[in-house]
């Protein structure tokens, strides 16, 4: 990745909906360069994709989430990938992640009840050949999002004096 | 009952600005790029720092130089980032690069003698050398010159009673820097005739291209300079009150006696929290600092894309973060900009009238605004200035 994409990338990852034009502004170059940039990125994957970051909370959105540490034994050739594959497919599944330490997948599931998702981690990922256990661990309050605290403490209490 | 109040205290130019920044207060649901401060809150390090030290029990006043550790530090900081030599014997902290001001005004000047002052220019100068009974002087500084000072200007102003110099680079309001060579030419003339130098480096951090270059680093010039900094700026520490001023020793030991008597010493939990911000520099190379920095450049870079896209003419800043446009393109002064821009669209800015007698037909915009603020006002602006044309 070249320095102009680090800082594109600098400048979306800030606020995805901010227009080429002004990234080019931002950086001293010309917007089709940013344009040409941004859609290489788009390809190659780099970037996955644009989203908004959601305050459940704050919606008044009843969803539960959990954390589900999945043990598992490693099968033979394709080790960790196919279990963690599989388990990515559902789309209850926000995230899944291959651990270091006491586990071996992290795996972040977004559901509308508790009931729902104890039903999942029992009917679907329990029953997976070579997982051997799971601990779900629900989520209680978010306190900072993707880099951004929820509770603002940041928010512009400037006043207007002498300086 | 007689009058109580003391004249020069009455016939200090109450500032046109707090009556704009009254007006507002007042209206509701305005995009302001009229603050002088970073938006950034100050990293959570530092403030863990002031936390820690208050439950440590740090409450008392400490030495009236400052903590020494944190001289130290100064003296270290302003050594390895800006190739200065000073002693921590010879540094003393102050409640912010303001008092280090009044302090400089106070101990140097004498009765009626005048005191430079490159216009436009910060606020508090003019006032706090009449209150210092000296005579403040303006210079120009022109747009053609990059708003740099001239020595001919210079040497134009100074008469038999001029006794120092305030020069501000990088400089609010209008960004500008000094080059070495630019400022040695001032040198020159100051050493010619004898004169003081207070330079006022509180945004040294903030230069976007050229690398700050002090004039208390030029040849000759550290005996006759009193050096200003603080934390406010770089570090993004405006409510703490965080400043320090270098001098040679008689001017110190003058500043010091003043500090003394007046102020006793800056509040200890600043002081601590300015020892982590320097600490916490040292460790890595100011990536913080230089953090913020880059992205007052990303701003400062979209703000003179914008300016020249709605027709506004700007002298391109290469420090702080403040642009200075001509709104000449408008028909309009910059007061009369100012004033119409906030009624018709909620955009404040500051006339540029507010930084003396030399910027009338400019105004002055903060960029360390929010892209989204910075973005809407700009549409805002094009939306007013389309209407003029
Ligand atoms: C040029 C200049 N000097 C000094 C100050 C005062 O800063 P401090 O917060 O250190 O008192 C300011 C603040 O706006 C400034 O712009």
């Amino acid at each position: 990745m070249t320095a102009l994409e680090k800082n594109i990338l600098d400048i979306l990852t800030e606020d995805a909906r901010i227009t080429p034009k002004k990234i080019a502004a931002m950086l001293s170059v010309d917007e089709n360069e940013v344009k040409t940039r941004i859609a290489r990125m788009e390809k190659t994957g780099v970037i996955v994709k644009y989203t908004a970051i959601v305050n459940d909370e704050a919606a008044d959105e009843s969803v539960v989430e959990a954390l589900i540490e999945v043990k598992v034994t490693p099968k033979k050739k394709e080790g960790f990938d196919g279990i963690a594959k599989q388990i990515a497919a559902f789309p209850e599944v926000k995230s899944v992640y291959l651990m270091s330490g006491a586990y071996d997948l992290a795996v972040l599931i977004e559901d509308r009840s508790l009931q729902q998702v104890a039903r999942f981690v029992s009917e679907r990922i329990s029953t997976f050949d070579g997982v051997i256990s799971t601990a779900t661990h629900f989520l209680l309050k978010k306190y900072k999002i993707e880099g951004t605290v929820t509770e603002r403490e940041d928010a512009d209490n400037r006043i207007l004096v002498q300086a | 009952m007689r009058d109580f109040v003391n004249q020069k205290a009455k016939l200090l130019q109450p500032s046109g600005i707090r009556k704009f920044f009254d007006i507002v207060r007042e209206t509701e649901g305005a995009i302001s790029l009229g603050v002088g401060e970073p938006d950034f809150v100050t990293p959570w390090k530092v403030r863990a720092a002031a936390i820690t030290s208050l439950q440590r029990g740090y409450t008392q006043y400490t030495g009236n130089r400052g903590i020494p550790a944190l001289l130290e530090l100064i003296s270290r900081y302003l050594s390895e980032r800006f190739a200065l030599d000073y002693d921590p014997k010879h540094i003393l902290i102050t409640v912010g690069g303001s008092e280090a001001i009044d302090l400089a005004l106070r101990a140097c000047v004498e009765r009626g003698e005048e005191v430079l002052i490159p216009d436009p220019a910060y606020v508090s100068y003019s006032p706090l050398v009449t209150l210092a009974d000296g005579v403040p002087v303006q210079v120009e500084c022109r747009e053609e010159d990059n708003f740099v000072l001239k020595p001919e200007y210079l040497e134009r102003a100074i008469t038999e009673k001029t006794k120092a110099i305030i020069l501000t680079y990088p400089n609010n309001p209008t960004g500008a820097i000094m080059t070495k060579e630019e400022l040695e030419k001032i040198a020159a003339v100051i050493v010619k005739h004898d004169l003081l130098v207070i330079t006022d480096e509180i945004y040294a951090e903030l230069t976007y291209g050229k690398k700050h270059v002090s004039i208390a680093g030029l040849p000759d010039m550290k005996e006759r300079t009193i050096y200003i900094s603080g934390f406010s700026k770089a570090f993004a520490m405006t409510g703490w009150r965080m400043g320090y001023v270098c001098a040679p020793a008689a001017i110190d030991e003058a500043m010091f006696k003043i500090h003394q008597y007046g102020i006793m010493c800056a509040p200890i939990t600043s002081q601590y929290a300015a020892i982590e911000a320097l600490k916490d520099g040292f460790s890595d190379d100011f990536a913080t600092v230089e953090d913020m920095r880059d992205s007052y450049d990303k701003r400062r870079k979209f703000v003179l894309h914008s300016l020249a896209e709605i027709g506004l003419q700007c002298f391109e800043p290469q420090g702080a973060f403040y642009a200075f446009p001509s709104v000449k393109a408008s028909g309009l002064s910059g007061e009369a900009f100012a004033e119409s821009l906030l009624k018709e669209e909620k955009v404040a800015v500051v006339p540029g009238s507010a930084f003396g007698s030399f910027g009338g037909d400019n105004v002055r915009l903060s960029y360390a605004t929010s892209m989204q603020s910075l973005s809407k006002a700009f549409d805002k602006m094009g939306a007013f200035l389309s209407k003029r044309k």
